[in-house]
C-alpha cells in the first residue's frame, strides 16, 4: 500500500514540477476562467444588479469549463513525446498513476478556485466568503468528483482522434450530479438567511458520488488503458 | 431465436396494428381526456429505454473485464436502441406535458434523467463513430459510467424538484386502462427484443467480415 501512494505521489510531483517550470496550464486555465466570468457578467447582470443566485451557477460553470480545458492540456502534454506510454509501461500499479494524475488535477483546480471564488464574490456581490466553512468542503468534494471522472476520460481520450471535442461531450452528462449538488449547495449557502442543513445534505450527496465514481475509475483505469 | 424470429415479427406487427384500436376503446381519463392516451406509448417506451441503457452498461462492463466481443455487440445494439427509444420518449412526453403542465418541458427529475441518459447514449455512438481505433473501450467506459450515473441524477433532481407522475401510477391503473397499457408494454418489449436480435446479429456478421478481410490480407 505504501508503494502505491509513493508512486501516486511521484506522478503528482512530476506533474507539479513541470507545471512549476512552465506555469502554462495554471495561467491559461485562470485566464479562461476570467473570460468565463466576463461572459457571465454580460448575461446575468441586469441594470447593474447581478441576478439572485447567479453567483452559485457562475462559480460552478467556470470550474467545469476551465477544468475541461486543464484536463485536455494536461494530457496533451503527456502525448507530445509519448510520455503517457512510458508511464503506463513503468512497473507500477495503473491505479496509482491515476491517483497521481487526479491529485495534480485537484491541486490545479483548487488553485484556480482560490482565485475564482473571491473574485465572483466581489464582482457579483455574493456572500461566498462568509460561508467558507461549508463552501470549502462543497468545492473540494465537487472538484474531486469532477476531476475523478475527468482524469479517467481525458486519459482514455489521449489515443482518440477527436479528443478535444469528445472530452466535454463525455464529461458533462456524466458530471451532471456534481453540478446539481454543487450549484444547489452553494445557492443554499447564499440564501438570506443561509440554509446550512441543506448545504450539508448536498455535501453528503457529493461525498457518496465521489466514493462511487473514484472507486469505479480505479477499477476501470487498468482495462481501459490497456491496448 | 432465428426460427422464432419471423413468427414473432408477425405477432409484433399484429400487436402494433391492434394497439391503436385497443387504446381508442379505453376509457377517457377524467381531466386529461384524449391527450392522456399518449401514456400508452410514452410509458412503455420509457421502460424499454431505461432497461436498454442498463443492458448497455452491464454488457460494456463484461466487454471491459472479460474482453467478450459478443458483449460489445450487445452494448452497441442496446446503446443505439436507447437512443431510438429516447427519441420516442422525448417527443411523446412534451405532447402530454403541454396539456398537463402548460409547458413543453420542465427540468424535473425524471425528465432530466431521461434527457441525460439519451445524451450519454448519443455520446456513446459519437465516440464509436468518430473516436478512431480503440474507441470501443472508450465507449464502454462511458456506458459503464453512464449506467452508474442514472441513480445519482435521479436522486439529486428528485430532492431538488419533481412534478412527474410517480411510478406508482402504472400498477394502480383502473380496469379498462390497465389492459391496453400492459398490452402496449408487451408490444414495445417484443419489438425491442426483435430489434436487439437483428442489430446484434448484424454487428456479429460485420465483425466476422472484418476478421475475414484481415485474414485475407495476411
Amino acid at each position: 500500500m505504501n508503494v502505491f501512494f509513493n508512486i501516486a505521489f511521484l506522478v503528482f510531483k512530476k506533474d507539479f514540477t513541470i507545471e512549476l517550470k512552465s506555469r502554462e496550464i495554471v495561467y491559461t486555465t485562470l485566464l479562461f476562467a476570467l473570460s468565463c466570468i466576463l461572459i457571465f457578467s454580460l448575461t446575468f447582470v441586469v441594470e447593474g444588479q447581478p441576478l439572485a443566485e447567479a453567483a452559485a451557477g457562475i462559480v460552478w460553470i467556470a470550474i467545469a469549463f476551465s477544468g475541461t480545458l486543464a484536463l485536455g492540456r494536461t494530457f496533451e502534454r503527456e502525448r507530445y513525446s509519448e510520455t503517457l506510454r512510458a508511464l503506463l509501461i513503468a512497473p507500477a500499479p495503473r491505479a496509482a498513476i491515476y491517483v497521481g494524475k487526479l491529485l495534480g488535477m485537484v491541486a490545479l483546480l483548487a488553485a484556480a478556485e482560490v482565485l475564482l471564488v473571491p473574485l465572483v464574490a466581489v464582482l457579483f456581490q455574493a456572500n461566498l466568503l462568509g460561508q467558507l466553512p461549508l463552501l470549502a468542503p462543497l468545492l473540494l468534494l465537487g472538484t474531486i468528483g469532477f476531476a475523478g471522472v475527468g482524469t479517467l476520460f481525458a486519459a482514455m481520450l489521449v489515443r482518440a482522434r477527436t479528443r478535444d471535442v469528445l472530452l466535454p461531450i463525455l464529461l458533462y452528462p456524466i458530471t451532471v450530479p456534481v453540478m446539481i449538488a454543487g450549484v444547489r449547495g452553494t445557492s443554499a449557502l447564499l440564501q438570506d438567511p443561509a440554509e446550512p442543513a441543506l448545504a450539508i445534505m448536498w455535501i453528503g450527496i457529493l461525498a457518496s458520488f465521489d466514493v462511487v465514481f473514484v472507486t469505479l475509475a480505479l477499477w476501470t483505469f487498468e482495462p481501459l488503458m490497456t491496448e | 431465436m432465428r426460427k422464432a424470429f419471423i413468427p414473432l415479427l408477425v405477432v409484433a406487427t399484429a400487436m402494433f396494428a391492434y394497439a391503436p384500436i385497443f387504446i381508442a376503446n379505453a376509457p377517457y381519463e377524467s381531466t386529461m381526456l384524449l391527450i392522456q392516451k399518449v401514456m400508452y406509448f410514452h410509458a412503455p417506451s420509457g421502460m424499454v429505454m431505461l432497461i436498454s441503457g442498463v443492458i448497455s452498461g452491464v454488457a460494456s462492463a463484461l466487454f471491459l473485464f472479460r474482453k467478450s466481443r459478443a458483449a460489445d455487440h450487445v452494448a452497441l445494439a442496446a446503446a443505439e436502441l436507447t437512443a431510438v427509444y429516447g427519441v420516442i420518449v422525448l417527443l411523446s412526453g412534451p405532447l402530454w406535458a403541454r396539456k398537463a403542465w402548460g409547458v413543453w418541458w420542465v427540468w424535473d427529475a425524471r425528465l432530466t434523467m431521461a434527457f441525460v441518459g439519451w445524451l450519454i447514449a448519443l455520446a456513446y455512438l459519437v465516440v464509436r463513430k468518430y473516436g478512431g481505433p480503440g474507441s470501443e473501450k472508450l465507449a464502454a467506459g462511458l456506458a459503464l459510467f453512464g449506467a452508474a450515473n442514472v441513480p445519482f441524477i435521479y436522486l439529486s433532481v428528485n430532492i431538488w424538484r419533481t412534478i412527474h407522475p410517480q411510478t406508482t401510477v402504472a400498477p394502480t391503473l383502473p380496469a379498462g386502462m390497465r389492459e391496453p397499457f400492459w398490452f402496449c408494454v408487451a408490444a414495445f418489449f417484443l419489438l425491442y427484443s426483435l430489434l436487439m436480435t437483428t442489430r446484434v446479429r448484424l454487428e456479429r456478421q460485420r465483425a466476422t467480415l472484418d476478421d475475414l478481410y484481415l485474414a485475407a490480407e495476411d
